[in-house]
């Protein structure tokens, strides 16, 4: 089986591997890298609990290939807290009674995160556009849609 | 055999080592990686091109040009793309829509595939390596199509003459139970003078609705002058049936979505 | 949230430290940080893939298996059938007692449902896995088989599992659980009106976001240590410690985390072959279900039909309910026969009433095999009756919550089932939805209270 490099950054390190031809981005980061904070819960596009961020786009790890990844900046939820402090969205999905099972939860982060980066201050209907690709069959999606606005109310009252 | 990635610069290069048995396009991902992840073991190697040219929109003199590798995200945002917007706006989530590509969507089985109804209603153009023809044509044989799409290219819609909608259970993304769109022009007192109308879900593929179209000419776009539309709406087709629904449901909503898609 | 003190005053104890007060999940951040471990997550170096070969087919017997040419696909390192389990054929709930043991963990001769696990194949890639489980030949010869439960019930219907020698499970009541409790035919004839209505239901997936799956690794001492997304550890490890024919001490399930389970992850599927694979092969071991797996072969909510038959007076009282309810097992037993029993209790719902009849079949057919779902044996049952309510208000033009009012269980009731209810407190809750939806009924029901006179 052919191996292949590759390279890019995650969570702000570089990282180097030699990977399968065709390995995707999902199983390089969880078999490889030791980042499981992406989850596969259906491999096929449909449950977004894969969820990364590539070059500032949110993106399905399991169906983007690891080889077409070089040099990109990739960041996933393991590496949102900074020095040991929550991001406000792990904090307001942690008070906000968010999780339930947790296992979409590291994707929902990704595409809220997405999303307050570049709508710091999203309607209801932002937040649930947003969230579309995401699934939580616990059904908790009142709690994490309340978690993502007090997250962007948090974050314009530390600007102000 | 394991599954191998083959990166090219060309077109051209990429065709050539299409040409091998278990050899797929790789666009967005999001149709072959999934089939691969699903055990798909027929698919031994994956291709793509790096041209930038693939990625590349371009809107001039009332046309549009959206190449192969575009991704329903960037139609979505571009700014001279908006009657297109709510059909590349229905295809998956945030995420899928940064990947999926033009292209690939022109190749997508129902019940995915609705940017490609917009597209069928708008009378596009596909261009591929080997020279271009209309998008119902390429539909017609897109199974035993092993030329690369490069484009595809359409005379922008005005306004008011184009409407989309897709059908789901889920809001605001879900699967469609069926998407239509349809291209209409109307004289000044509203009277329909031409109508080209698609359906996605209908058969395997879009599919054009060409007695409905007929039968919505001299029309005004009321409940009961579109009625006879209406009732033509369902000729031809045959209706999937999936997961999501029936044939038997589908065909049977699909005249009451087309009238809000009419008159609403 | 708010806590209404006013009713039961007399019985509740107002020193609550923990109840009303918001108190945070512990496992929440771990949740949020992506550091809470679920099974996939452990990763052993050498670890195999293992893909099962399915049934094509909803009822086949199995003329031959061919694994040779599997067997040398390159990177496969051992392939499974059933001549490889120790004890195969097996039943969940054999631990209390209830059998006889009806299913096989590899198909042995016979398929009896499509999608039935035949062929394991151990691979070291999941991509080689799948492409040896492709050049596995299984030559079926296909069995006519049957659907739908009323059909299974028939005289000469196929049988679908010679274990049982009928198409439904053989209590020890016979061949359906039975609740008899006053005389239903009098109360029928006293009744003003009868209603008779049918209700039936399909399958349910559970659908949970972490598909179904274990990864087992050999300690190096005999001993396995299983992570699992199983929700029933115990009842795991004791039913692969008999399939397997291993002491428990040698089996180490590690587990309680679940992404989603909603009862679907109550089933011993993945466990018991995952670990006989990292036993004959002294390698890690991965089972996880495709999502097309867990759609299609982990067991839904059965299907469920119940007929409702009512006597009821133009003054509201329910006097008789007689009731048949039919639970689709599927080709195997797994939780259906206990599904089916918790319907016959479950039945008469949360109303008094004299005379019952009840009736409650689990049946088999060649679908899935339903297990488990959030209330299991009740959920569809309550679908029925309360729409049973319904209509019954509608027939004699009373309003459905003042129905409900005079037909309620109340403490010191003896069910049909001969339980006496305690703690009701149905009669407040709807005394409390009424105001919350704004639902007005008559003040003599906002009066009434759980506890009956001189209870």
């Amino acid at each position: 089986m052919a191996k292949v490099p590759v390279q890019f950054t995650l969570n702000g390190s570089e990282k180097a591997e030699f990977v399968e031809s065709g390995t995707t981005l999902l199983n390089a980061l969880r078999d490889k890298i030791g980042d499981t904070s992406p989850k596969g819960g259906c491999h096929q596009g449909t449950c977004g609990a894969c969820s990364v961020i590539i070059d500032g786009e949110l993106r399905l790890s399991c169906l983007t290939l690891a080889e077409t990844c070089g040099g990109a900046n990739i960041k996933t939820t393991a590496g949102l807290a900074e020095g040991g402090v929550l991001h406000p969205l792990q904090r307001a999905f942690l008070d906000g009674f968010a999780t339930q099972c947790g296992f979409c939860t590291p994707g929902m982060i990704m595409a809220a995160k997405v999303l307050l980066d570049r709508t710091p201050n999203p309607s209801r209907e932002d937040v649930v556009e947003a969230l579309s690709g995401n699934v939580c069959r616990c059904t908790g999606y009142e709690p994490i849609i309340q978690a993502v606005l007090s997250a962007a109310r948090a974050n314009s009252q530390n600007v102000a | 055999m394991s599954l191998a990635l083959q990166t090219f610069s060309t077109v051209k290069d990429a065709s050539a080592a299409l040409q091998a048995a278990g050899a797929r396009y790789l666009g967005g991902g999001t149709l072959v990686v999934r089939a691969a992840n699903e055990g798909d073991v027929s698919l031994s190697s994956l291709v793509r091109v790096t041209d930038p040219s693939l990625s590349r929109i371009a809107v001039s003199g009332g046309k549009a040009r959206l190449g192969a590798s575009v991704t329903m995200a960037a139609v979505a945002r571009h700014p001279e793309l908006n009657a297109l917007s709510p059909a590349a706006r229905a295809v998956g989530g945030p995420a899928i829509r940064n990947m999926a590509t033009v292209g690939g969507n022109l190749f997508a089985p129902a019940p995915y595939g609705d940017f490609t109804v917009a597209l069928l209603a708008l009378d596009a153009i596909v261009v591929t390596e080997d020279g271009e023809m209309p998008i119902e044509t390429f539909l017609t044989g897109r199974n035993a199509s092993r030329a690369v799409v490069t484009a595809v290219a359409f005379p922008l819609p005005a306004a008011e003459s184009f409407r989309f909608r897709k059908v789901s259970r889920v809001k605001p993304k879900g699967v469609s139970v069926l998407s239509i769109a349809a291209l209409l022009q109307r004289t000044s007192d509203g009277v329909v003078t031409s109508a080209r109308i698609a359906f996605g879900c209908m058969a395997d593929r879009p599919m054009r609705a060409k007695a409905a179209e007929k039968a919505l000419l001299g029309c005004k776009l009321t409940s009961k002058e579109i009625a006879p539309a209406l009732a033509a709406a369902g000729a031809g087709t045959s209706p999937i049936t999936d997961p999501i629904a029936s044939a038997w449901y589908r065909a049977e909503v699909l005249p009451v979505h087309l009238g809000r898609l009419l008159v609403g | 949230m708010e806590l209404r003190k006013d009713y039961f005053a007399d019985v509740r104890t107002d020193g609550l430290n923990e109840i009303g007060q918001p108190r945070p999940r512990l496992d929440s951040p771990g949740h949020v940080t992506g550091k809470t471990a679920y099974f996939a997550d452990r990763n052993f170096p050498g670890m195999l893939h293992l893909k099962m070969v399915r049934s094509p087919h909803h009822h086949a017997r199995i003329r031959s298996i061919d694994t040779s040419e599997a067997e040398k696909h390159p990177g496969v390192v051992k392939v499974l059938t059933a001549r490889d389990v120790p004890h195969n054929v097996y039943t969940i709930l054999i631990l209390i007692q209830i059998g006889p043991e009806d299913e096989t963990v590899l198909a042995d001769g016979k398929v009896r449902w499509k999608g039935e696990a035949v062929v394991a194949v151990l691979a070291e890639t999941e991509r080689a896995a799948q492409e040896a489980a492709a050049k596995v030949k299984v030559d079926y010869e296909v069995l006519p088989a049957v659907f739908d439960m009323e059909e299974a019930l028939k005289p000469g219907a196929p049988l679908v599992n010679e274990y049982h020698g009928q198409n439904y499970y053989l209590y020890d009541s016979g061949e359906c659980r039975k609740v008899r409790f006053g005389d239903v035919e009098a109360g029928f004839a006293q009744a003003d009106h009868i209603l008779e209505q049918s209700y039936q239901s399909s399958p349910i997936e559970h659908a949970p976001t972490e598909t179904t799956g274990c990864v087992v690794a050999p300690e190096g001492n005999d001993r396995f240590t299983c992570y699992t997304n199983t929700q029933a550890m115990f009842f795991t490890l004791d039913n692969a410690s008999i399939i397997l024919q291993m002491q428990g001490s040698k089996l180490h399930f590690v587990g309680g985390t679940v992404g989603g389970g909603f009862g679907g992850k109550v089933d011993v599927i993945v466990e018991p072959i995952a670990i006989l694979a990292a036993k004959l092969t002294g390698r890690p071991v991965c089972f996880i279900y495709s999502r097309e797996e867990e759609m299609q072969i982990s067991s839904p909510r059965a299907a469920e039909k119940v007929v409702i038959k009512d006597g009821v007076m133009k003054d509201g009282r329910i006097v008789a309910r007689k009731v048949t309810g039919y639970t689709d097992a599927g080709a195997y037993s797994r939780h259906s026969p206990y599904g089916a029993q918790k319907g016959a209790a479950h039945y008469p719902g949360p109303y008094t009433i004299p005379n019952v009849w009840i009736d409650t079949y689990c049946v088999y057919t060649n679908r899935t095999p339903s297990s488990a779902m959030r209330g299991f044996g009740v959920t569809i049952g309550d679908f029925a009756l309360e729409v049973q309510m319904d209509k019954l208000a509608r027939l004699i033009g009373m309003d459905p919550l003042e129905l409900r009012f005079i037909n309620a269980y109340r403490d010191g009731d003896m069910k049909a089932h001969r339980q006496p209810t305690e703690g009701a407190a149905l009669i407040e809750c709807m005394q409390e939805a009424s105001r919350a939806a704004n639902w007005p009924v008559a003040e003599k029901y906002m009066a009434m209270s759980s506890y009956r006179k001189g209870a």
